[in-house]
């Protein structure tokens, strides 16, 4: 790639932070809706944990605040990934939904550098909405976190980043293939990905044949290695296997998500769905 | 995005007959017997063209005639299912990345976000195409200025902006890239008639400040009259005739006539018959 040709496409990769970054100022309001429905979300969870004791099943106040700890970093993340998720996978519906689905897809751009911004952009979004949601978290509940290791923590948070974006692209592809049911789907798959991958539980309480499923996801890791780190300090040596697992899976699913896309493209121009309408 | 001289002495769009069918003829599925069956239309068939560099060309037809899919196949936006179609010598479906950055569109609708304000929607729309940086906004505001648009709508998000000037902004959108080949899909459909005859100015000027070749839908008869150096009328997806419009005047219609009686003795219709179908 060219000096010339990399500075064009990296012009037009800030140009979608920038666009996402004007679009979430002018939605403020929307914003803060959600915001704040995550919040409520996330202080259920951790409310139903510490109520546990009322109800008599958690009596041991080592345990409650471990549970509590538990549910509360699965609810933490959730809000994180779920997030990231839903803004990579909307990217194309949103686009239909606000006509400029044509203009975006006629640039002179590469697909790749597409998606990139609007993967960029999403993780920026999703760090500060989960750091604002983190900061009540600890100013509300008493958290022991003594023992946490955050360096394995957020070297685990990283390695997710990749196969989280690979699956974003993959379901971003629903809209492009089905105009009408895809946006559906995307919700579906969100849907699986909240069951499968231990959020609230570990995935050994699942039926054998979610379990399968759950393996092969990658927030299975990033759920289980992150509490690991922050509820038993594991060490970043020890978390090796599965940040080798989460970066593989990421080198497997980015360039795979990117390829199916192109071929999505491909037909959505052949079938004439590249449109506001579909 | 500047072109080589060796491109502007060739021809800017090429078409060699292009069809496209959309819904392919899908029968009941045995499996899926709810399914209905859907029956196929032909947008384009075997439609060829030739517009040269540096002049506006005219696309006339009634809806649904196949203007839109033209564009669209020409915006690599859709493929052909037969055909070839080239810009500036770049085929559309095998290099659509070369013939991108030679194009820009104004479509009927608005394609902005409308949450946005101008200045964002512009300034998205340069970053695409390889600008951004300092001076854009200037630019921006130069060409606004030159619209007759105020500065103060700069900054309002874009619902706040009437049909025109909305029209006005994506226009000046369109500047703003340079194109060597601009696709305006009926530009001044709904605008008032000040407003209509800016646009057309507009058009006008982009020929003669910018040397850039306009590929101009349009139901406005009058419009093509007086805006285009020739014009391609198109019916159920075929070509019917093509040339200037004094030729057509002259070849289909009445020694004192007018473009539109040369179109309604084409296509045995007029255009306003076909919008008021459409209404109701």
């Amino acid at each position: 790639m060219t000096g010339n040709v990399l500075r064009w496409e990296m012009n037009a990769f800030v140009g979608f932070i920038e666009r996402q970054k004007n679009l979430y100022r002018r939605y403020w309001a929307w914003e803060a809706v959600w915001l704040l429905y995550n919040l409520v979300s996330v202080l259920s969870i951790g409310y139903l944990a510490a109520g546990l004791s009322t109800l008599g099943i958690e009596r041991s106040k080592a345990n409650l605040q471990q549970t509590e700890l538990y549910l509360l970093i699965g609810a933490l993340l959730w809000t994180y990934l779920s997030m990231v998720f839903f803004e990579v996978s909307f990217a194309i519906t949103w686009e239909r939904w606000e006509g400029t689905i044509e203009y975006t897809f006629m640039a002179p751009i590469k697909r790749l550098t597409h998606l990139l911004g609007m993967c960029a952009a999403s993780l920026i979004y999703g760090v500060l909405r989960a750091a604002i949601i983190g900061l009540a978290v600890v100013a509300l509940f008493r958290l022991d976190l003594l023992r946490a290791n955050w360096l394995t923590a957020l070297v685990l948070f990283a390695a997710a980043t990749l196969p989280l974006l690979g699956l974003g692209i993959f379901t971003s592809i629903l809209p492009l293939l089905s105009p009408e049911k895809g946006e559906q789907m995307a919700f579906a798959v969100q849907g699986v990905l909240l069951l499968i991958s231990g959020v609230y539980y570990p995935i050994s309480v699942l039926p054998w044949p979610l379990r399968l499923v759950g393996i092969v996801s990658p927030l299975t890791y990033t759920l289980d290695g992150v509490r690991q780190a922050l509820l038993h300090g594991l060490t970043l040596a020890a978390a090796l296997p599965d940040i080798g697992i989460l970066l593989l899976m990421g080198v497997v699913l980015v360039p795979a998500s990117v390829w199916c896309f192109g071929r999505a493209e491909i037909r959505a121009k052949r079938l004439g769905l590249l449109k506001r309408s579909g | 995005m500047a072109i080589h001289a060796s491109e502007l002495n060739s021809a800017a769009v090429e078409v060699e007959g292009i069809s496209k069918r959309f819904g392919a003829a899908v029968q009941p599925h045995r499996l899926m017997p709810w399914r209905k069956a859907k029956k196929p239309k032909l947008a384009l068939d075997q439609v060829s063209m030739h517009v040269e560099s540096g002049r506006i060309t005219g696309i006339l037809g009634a809806n649904g005639s196949g203007k839109s899919t033209l564009i669209r196949i020409l915006a690599t936006l859709l493929t052909p299912d037969a055909g070839r179609a080239s810009v500036f010598g770049s085929d559309v479906v095998r290099h659509p990345a070369q013939v991108r950055r030679h194009i820009n569109r104004v479509s009927v609708e608005a394609s902005f976000f409308k949450e946005m304000s101008p200045w964002e929607n512009m300034l998205y729309a340069a970053r695409l195409y390889g600008s951004g940086g300092d001076g854009t906004r200037d630019r921006v505001e130069a060409m606004l200025e030159r619209l007759g648009l105020p500065l103060d709508t700069l900054d309002k998000p874009m619902k706040q902006l009437s049909r025109g000037q909305q029209q006005k902004v994506a226009i000046a959108r369109s500047f703003l890239t340079s194109p060597s080949l601009l696709l305006m899909d009926e530009p001044t459909t709904g605008l008032d008639p000040r407003s209509k005859r800016e646009v057309q100015e507009l058009v006008r000027s982009i020929r003669r400040d910018r040397a850039a070749t306009v590929l101009l839908c349009t139901h406005d008869l009058q419009e093509a009259e007086v805006l285009c150096d020739r014009v391609v009328v198109i019916d159920q997806g075929r070509v019917l005739a093509e040339g200037t419009p004094s030729d057509l005047i002259r070849a289909h219609a009445a020694p004192s006539g007018s473009l539109e009686d040369a179109f309604m003795r084409l296509t045995g219709k007029r255009l306003e018959e076909d919008e008021e179908e459409k209404e109701e």
